[in-house]
């Protein structure tokens, strides 16, 4: 029995982010000082940052554990992505878990845990190890849902989240073991040299639309979205935050790595379901957030929809040609475009909650007078989500309606007059609170909390902004990410 | 055919389990019936891995036991918090966030 290979540069950065949770667990054990914790965090995701760094300069595609297990370009630019995301999570959390009523120690070692998971999901190639790693990324996020002491909108926010993920989890395990049955292979790469084989029987069709539908629930895809909305709005901010940039980025990789490696070639099976998909969770994405008086509820809509943007080119993969690898290239840059301004959105509105102590939308009146760098901000990112040139918003849905012109068949097109008409309404609820902001009076008679705007939360809003304007006026550096992770690859 | 006896047995695990997350209104008991509909995967994967001669089907069975085990834990920590907060592990009481 030989022991088998394994690459230790390769597992560098999933092995630096295991070692900063023990010493976060540890340090908050012993250490009086809780402020301790939060920064051996943030520098153990930076140092985690390095080995990506020298494994993508190094340009080896290094395969682990019978191929169950790849480290390549397209899983370093999401574990890169990952990273920095939870860096920025880090940076916006630190205040508001320390000043609020929270367990401080216990929230940063889950928060890495789920980071962790998603790290290992950018690498994973088989069922077992894809399962596994998506566990790890939502059941640390079940107890952060819940983070709020004595609250039970967060509790509530916290079961709900739980009974819809456990649920998500059983329906795609069950597919799961069917696509295992009749396949007899656990690797993507074996399912897809199965399909290309054999004739797939009709139940290996309703094997892939129910691990779809499960990955839908993770992506919270319309008609699979209910939960999305409560949970965004009962959980503390910066989880939400988390929750939709990092967690919902997880579920797309799974995703990616699940239809490009392994159902690729059935595509009978996949593609209506994610057209379907697409289609309405823009479109009643949009609608319903159009309607909402909370910020935070209409930044859970506004995810939604951007969810059903970012499905459209994997709606259209198929028929691009080239294994659709243009396709997957817009659907990252899509992806690293989103997890960007949308971190960006909920910084600013932290920073306003703080401020005005609500999360009605109402709050961001006059903003542009009482606080005119923080309306800067925050019209900056919601004018990025709704696509203004010259902010990298544009570009992510200039490469998403590339990839439909690119396919050219009439469901690629009519699904990209549904994004174009999707992409009108949904300026309107972004430049609503614009508008509430320069436009509006500031509300008379409320008294302005004083608290300033904190250090931390500053520098992830600066961050954020120049990556933001970067991308928009410079997107090749972007989209030459998205080319070395896939036409390279 | 003998496996045909085992993935009836599953599915209809799974179904009752579902009914259960779905129409339950105790807390503990839907966890119990996610527990089903997870058993009923770990079947499923056994009597594949029998028929398919492959051993993978059981390693994944042992993950399946194993995570199914971290998500109770941590569903009945979150059930017990709600306990605390409500006095109560009835599931419909829980409808402050509506959308």
């Amino acid at each position: 029995m030989n022991a088998p290979h394994i690459d230790f540069h390769a597992l560098a950065p999933e092995i630096i982010l295991v070692a900063t949770i023990v010493v976060v667990l540890l340090v908050d054990l012993f250490v009086k000082n809780k402020n301790l914790v939060p920064r051996i965090a943030s520098i153990g995701v930076l140092g985690a940052l390095i080995p990506v760094l020298t494994l993508a300069s190094d340009g080896v595609n290094r395969s682990m554990f019978g191929g169950a297990y790849i480290v390549d370009n397209y899983a370093l630019l999401f574990k890169g992505l990952f990273l920095v995301v939870a860096y920025i999570t880090l940076l916006v959390s630190f205040n508001y878990i320390g000043e609020g009523d929270y367990y401080r120690g216990e929230f940063y070692v889950l928060l890495l845990t789920s980071v962790l998971g998603m790290t290992v999901m950018a690498s994973a190639r088989d069922l077992i190890t894809i399962f596994v790693a998506l566990e790890t990324i939502t059941i640390p996020t079940f107890a952060l849902a819940a983070w709020r002491k004595h609250d039970t909108k967060s509790n509530e926010a916290g079961l709900k989240y739980f009974l819809i993920g456990v649920l998500s989890t059983a329906i795609m395990l069950y597919d799961m073991s069917l696509v295992y049955g009749i396949t007899g292979a656990n690797k993507l790469v074996d399912i897809a040299g199965y399909i290309n084989e054999h004739s797939t029987p009709p139940l290996f069709a309703v094997g892939v639309f129910l691990t779809l539908a499960g990955f839908a629930f993770k992506v919270s895809a319309v008609p699979f979205h209910f939960w999305a909305p409560d949970t965004y709005e009962g959980a503390p901010t910066p989880v939400t935050a988390f929750l939709s940039v990092a967690s919902k980025a997880g579920g797309f990789v799974a995703l990616i790595s699940i239809v490009k490696f392994g159902f690729f070639p059935s595509e009978d099976s996949w593609q209506p379901i994610i057209w379907v998909l697409a289609a309405a969770s823009m479109t009643l994405g949009n609608l319903a957030a159009l309607r909402q008086t909370n910020i935070v509820r209409m930044l859970a809509y506004s995810s939604i929809a951007q969810g059903g943007f970012m499905l459209v080119p994997i709606a259209v993969a198929a028929d691009v040609g080239g294994n659709g690898d243009s396709a997957w290239a817009a659907v990252a840059v899509y992806l690293v475009i989103y997890a960007v301004m949308n971190l960006g959105a909920f910084a600013a509105v932290i920073a306003v909650a703080r401020r005005t102590g609500s999360g009605e939308i109402s709050s961001f009146n006059g903003l542009g007078r009482t606080a005119p760098l923080l309306a800067v901000f925050m019209s900056l990112f919601l004018f990025s989500l709704a696509g203004i040139p010259p902010l990298a918003g544009w570009y992510a849905k200039l490469v998403m309606f590339r990839s439909v012109f690119d396919s050219g068949t009439t469901g690629a097109v009519i699904l990209g007059v549904i994004a174009a008409l999707n992409a009108v309404v949904a300026f309107f609820y972004y430049a609503g609170v614009t508008r509430a902001m320069w436009l509006e009076e500031p509300a008379t008679g409320t008294e302005e909390r004083t608290l300033p705007t904190p250090l931390a939360l500053n520098v992830a809003m600066v961050l954020i902004s120049v990556v933001v304007v970067a991308a928009g006026v410079y997107p090749q550096g972007v989209a030459r990410l998205g080319e070395l992770a896939f036409l390279t690859g | 055919m003998e496996l045909n006896y085992f993935l009836i047995l599953s599915a209809f695990l799974f179904c009752v389990g579902v009914y259960g997350v779905l129409a339950r209104k105790n807390g503990v008991l839907v966890l119990m019936s996610v527990e089903l509909m997870l058993n009923a995967v770990s079947i499923n994967l056994i009597a594949f891995s029998a028929l398919n001669h492959s051993v993978s089907g059981q390693i994944f069975a042992l993950f399946v036991i194993t995570i199914a085990a971290a998500e109770v834990g941590v569903g009945l920590a979150i059930v017990l918090l709600i306990y605390r907060n409500l006095k109560s592990p009835d599931l419909d009481k829980i409808d402050e966030l509506k959308g």
